[in-house]
């Protein structure tokens, strides 16, 4: 479904990502995972053309990517949870999640999709009229994932969802991105988390200073003892 | 006391006049960031344009109302157009620029628009036709003509569309996203350009009903009158808190009521040392207490919050 060759990503004259080559499979969790300043935001970033591409392909369900407007994303199924959830924080719930559903007109499915949304995260229906910005954390990224998920995408990209949370937070919101991918969504999940990324995911990318430098099955990535001293602190 | 009355129904008026421009300037900052230094010049190009069209139709026989509403109609399409054109020429490679180079080339816009307008209606004062009714009714010992109540009503009526719009539509929603971050409001698939342009010629379209305003209630057009207008909108804008809608109107309305209550007192105040042509030093006086003593306006947040 995604298809990422020789990917480059270029802060002025610092190589952020540099030429990384991997694929996701229709229907498939997979976790890129690696420690701070990776690349991994970078690497989303550019997949998402919130920052330009200076090197490499991104092709998707066949069509290249970097030659769209990055407001037409949205309108080929891709949907993006960034990094600290960057809800608009002026706006209500309600409107945030208008605001994910923007390209979208069937006013029933959206209503519909809003509902489901609410039963997934019933906490942001108790709130439904609240300001984003005056959300906890963890109410955020309930949202940014709502809000994401209201453009009915077919591939979710997450960017590190457990930043900052509390472990039970954390917890209910993996529930849900599993939940949704169990469904058939396809998800890229960055997280600096390994264990829990890996364990939820089925394959795994490991990415160090801008290049991938390892991949395989997540269970397999789990018991690796590489990955196992590097991040999961063994 | 009738002086008192007169002198804030005047301010009204005026103020009415300043919340609509300074909503153009607000409007464009809280989208960018930027202060469109030319927009006083988009309003002047809309009076002159007004006053051009009904000029030329005042002996057609049409009635006033038709008249004015050609005038305005021509008006707006042009402020339009050159609020549109502006930002694409002018703004929009600059997009990524320091902040000091739009500012710089927002003043250049606005002497290129002055001498456009000098070179097309010339250095002269233009009289407004004499075909405005000259009806006027008396309230507590203070008059307004029906020109005058119309300015205060149809403003009243664009702030609440506007309101409306950017409050309870899905453009207004794109307008607020792209305002809070743009790069989240694209990834929701707003094409940002699009907005940009929108909120211009929004303001813009606003500019020109006020150029009509101005011309109609003082008589009077000329190729220089935007620059001090726009000063008046600007500091009307900053007065309410910049980038905030609810505040340029406030910002506005109180604006107009300390000019205009200014000049009726300033010459009882100085023992008629100052006299009431004094009336622009308030906005000055003004603009420089608001940056001093609250940066952020009124009701504005504190600048260094905008994410
Ligand atoms: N705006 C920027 N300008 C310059 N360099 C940047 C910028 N953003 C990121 N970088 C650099 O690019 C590299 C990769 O950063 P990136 O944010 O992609 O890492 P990450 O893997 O997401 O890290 P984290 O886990 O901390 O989120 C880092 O060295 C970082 O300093
Ligand atoms: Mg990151």
């Amino acid at each position: 479904m995604l298809e990422v060759t020789g990917l480059r990503v270029a802060y002025g004259g610092i190589q952020a990502v540099r030429g990384i080559t991997f694929h996701i499979n229709q229907g498939e969790m997979v976790a890129l995972i690696g420690a701070n300043g990776a690349g991994k935001t970078s690497t989303l970033k550019a997949l998402s053309r919130l920052l330009d591409i200076s090197g490499g392909s991104v092709r998707y369900c066949g069509k290249e990517l970097s030659i769209l407007p990055p407001h037409q994303l949205v309108s080929e199924g891709i949907a993006m949870v960034p990094e600290g959830r960057g809800v608009f924080p002026r706006m209500s719930i309600i409107e945030n999640l208008q605001m994910g559903a923007y390209v979208r007109r069937d006013k029933d499915g959206i209503d519909a999709d809003r509902e489901h949304v609410f039963t997934l995260f019933p906490r942001l229906k108790e709130r439904a009229h609240q300001l984003a910005g005056t959300l906890s954390g963890g109410e955020q990224q309930m949202l940014a994932i709502g809000r994401a998920l209201m453009c009915r995408p077919k591939l979710l990209l997450l960017d590190e969802p457990s930043m900052g949370l509390a472990p039970l937070m954390v917890q209910k919101i993996f529930e849900v991105v599993r939940a949704v991918a169990d469904k058939g969504m396809t998800v890229l999940l960055v997280e600096q988390n390994a264990k829990l990324a890996l364990e939820v995911s089925q394959r795994g990318y490991v990415m160090e200073s801008g290049e991938i430098t390892l991949t395989d099955e997540s269970a397999r990535l789990l018991a690796n003892p590489k990955v196992r001293e590097a991040y999961l602190g063994e | 006391m009738d002086i008192f009355i007169q002198q804030i129904i005047n301010g009204l008026i005026l103020g009415s006049i300043y919340a609509l421009v300074a909503l153009g300037y607000t409007m464009v900052y809280g989208i960018m960031g930027l202060i469109n230094f030319a927009h006083g010049e988009v309003v002047m190009i809309g009076a002159m344009v007004a006053l051009s069209v009904i000029k030329l139709l005042e002996n057609s026989g049409l009635p006033v109302f038709l008249l004015l509403l050609f005038g305005l109609a021509a008006a707006a399409l042009v402020c339009m157009a050159v609020g549109f054109t502006i930002e694409r020429i002018a703004y929009r490679p600059l997009r990524r620029a320091p902040r000091l180079a739009p500012l710089i080339t927002a003043i250049g816009v606005s002497i290129v628009l002055q001498n456009l307008a000098m070179l097309i209606w010339g250095r002269n004062y233009h009289a407004f036709p004499p075909i405005l009714p000259t009806t006027s009714m008396t309230i507590f010992g203070a008059t307004i003509t029906s020109l005058q109540v119309a300015i205060v009503l149809i403003a009243a009526l664009m702030m609440i569309g506007l309101m409306i719009l950017i409050n309870r539509t899905r453009l207004g929603r794109a307008m607020r996203a792209t305002s809070e971050n743009p790069s989240i409001a694209q990834l929701m698939g707003v094409n940002i350009n699009q907005i940009i342009s929108f909120t211009f010629v929004i303001g813009s379209a606003l500019a020109a009903v006020a150029g009509l305003m101005v011309s109609a209630n003082y008589s009077i057009a000329h190729y220089y009158m935007g620059f001090m207008l726009g000063l008046k909108a600007f500091t009307a804008a900053v007065l309410g808190g910049i980038g905030n809608i609810a505040g340029a109107m406030l910002g506005g309305i109180l604006l107009g009521l300390i000019e205009s209550l200014g000049a009726g007192y300033i010459g009882d105040l100085t023992g008629g040392f100052l006299g009431s042509h004094y009336q622009d030093i308030f906005a000055f006086f003004v603009l420089i207490g608001v940056l001093v003593f609250r940066p952020s306006g009124l009701i504005g947040e504190k600048v260094s919050e905008r994410a």
